[in-house]
């Protein structure tokens, strides 16, 4: 088995009108055996920036620390916040570095742009090869049900409201037909104005 | 086949290790402390490969207490849960990594007690009850119907007794006696050995 499904995660985000959401699951594994089921996978990295780092969940841990570091670093340097493409390629760099000895992580990143607040998502593979796309991105252990509940329920300028609904139900019948993930959702709709944070609790199987 | 147990109750948390020495098949020794002490409030129990265990345990306890040292104030159990964390990481991918999975149970000031599980490949939980090894296929399960969140020392020890009692039951190794401290405000505190109760149906 892949060491990228050793802990087990389903992460997606989506665009909708003016907002975006992201959305993962709570569990953490190790192959059968359930460990926690607070584990985080989403992480902010701005007002209006969130990665998904679905993976192996030392890789998570780590790649998320140092990515923090360097977010820090650009912020100071640039004295502003970053725009959420720009934070892509530096995703995407600090996994090239590691091009033959990888992260075991494939990262999702969803934000607004800090002075445009134009919707943004994105997700590259474990070396750091982007994909930005205008519907829905998904990344882990069940990303063939995601892409089937998102393709069949995503539709375009969904308003924050109904893009939570979508994003909700797309992940959770997506991860309750994967052994690996699941046992609890967190979801973030992403507005100009505000952020908002809800957890699902979903099937405990 | 070695056994780490950790519970986190209402102001202290509680670890449990089997006392087992191993070489292979044989026991080389049934009094072995495979626990720690990284500071006044922080307890590390160890299993793993047997070198690695003393090699690794010793250099995090005395790198916790350089830093008291250095800075005149104690690292908190999650910054010492992470400082573990971060050198496990990035012996990971050298090229001989660290083959240990720790249980680390310390008690702040500010943040209470805390149980944190980390294991060989430094994937860093922070978990009200937590076991390594195989034990944890037979108790984990015992942990999730009977753990109450706040519990006293004395419920947790009866949990414990519990999961000690299945894994004796269910498990083919015998794991013998277990070994029992408890971290809370006032330090680490021995609390003697346990062992599993007989079995009804063999009385």
């Amino acid at each position: 088995m892949s060491i990228l499904a050793y802990n087990g995660a389903a992460i997606m985000a989506m665009k909708g009108k003016n907002c975006v959401a992201i959305a993962a699951d709570r569990r953490f594994g190790v192959q059968a055996q359930t460990i926690s089921t607070e584990f985080e996978k989403i992480f902010e990295m701005g007002p209006q920036l969130f990665v998904g780092l679905p993976g192996l969940a030392t890789d998570v841990q780590t790649v998320f620390q140092r990515l923090k570091f360097r977010l820090n670093i650009y912020e100071l340097r640039e004295n502003r916040r970053i725009k959420p493409k720009t934070f892509m390629s530096m995703v995407s760099n600090l996994l090239y570095e590691r091009r033959f000895g990888p992260y075991f992580v494939e990262p999702v990143i969803a934000g607004l742009d800090p002075v445009t607040s134009e919707p943004y998502v994105a997700s590259m593979d474990l070396i750091g090869c982007p994909m930005e796309t205008n519907d829905f991105v998904v990344s882990g252990t069940c990303s063939e049900q995601m892409y089937g509940m998102c393709e069949s329920l995503w539709e375009p300028n969904l308003e924050p409201d109904d893009l939570f609904e979508t994003i909700s139900q797309a992940l959770m019948n997506a991860f309750d037909r994967d052994a690996v993930s699941g046992w609890g959702a967190v979801v973030y709709i992403i507005e100009k104005d505000k952020v908002t944070k809800r957890f699902l609790k979903t099937r405990q199987d | 086949m070695e056994c780490l147990i950790g519970i986190q109750g209402k102001d202290f948390v509680l670890l449990a290790t089997d006392t087992i020495s191993a070489r292979s098949v044989v026991a080389m020794k049934n009094d072995h402390d495979k626990m720690y002490k990284l500071s006044d409030n922080l307890l590390m129990a160890v299993c793993g490969e047997s070198g690695d265990t003393i090699q690794f345990s010793e250099y995090i306890a005395k790198n916790v207490q350089l830093y008291k040292m250095r800075n005149g104030y104690e690292l908190s159990p999650h910054a010492a849960a992470n400082f573990t964390r971060r050198n496990m990481a990035e012996s990971l991918r050298s090229q001989r990594s660290q083959m240990v999975n720790l249980l680390i149970a310390g008690h702040d000031k500010v943040d209470g007690p805390s149980l944190y599980y980390l294991d060989y490949l430094a994937s860093l939980n922070k978990l009200p009850f937590a076991i390594h090894g195989y034990g944890s296929l037979f108790a984990l399960s015992i942990m999730d119907k009977y753990y109450l969140k706040d519990l006293d020392f004395d419920a947790a020890k009866d949990l414990l007794i519990k999961c000690l009692n299945e894994i004796q039951k269910r498990f083919i190794v015998n794991l013998g006696r277990f070994r029992l401290r408890v971290v809370d405000k006032d330090g680490i505190h021995d609390k003697g050995m346990v062992h599993a109760e007989p079995d009804e149906s063999t009385k």
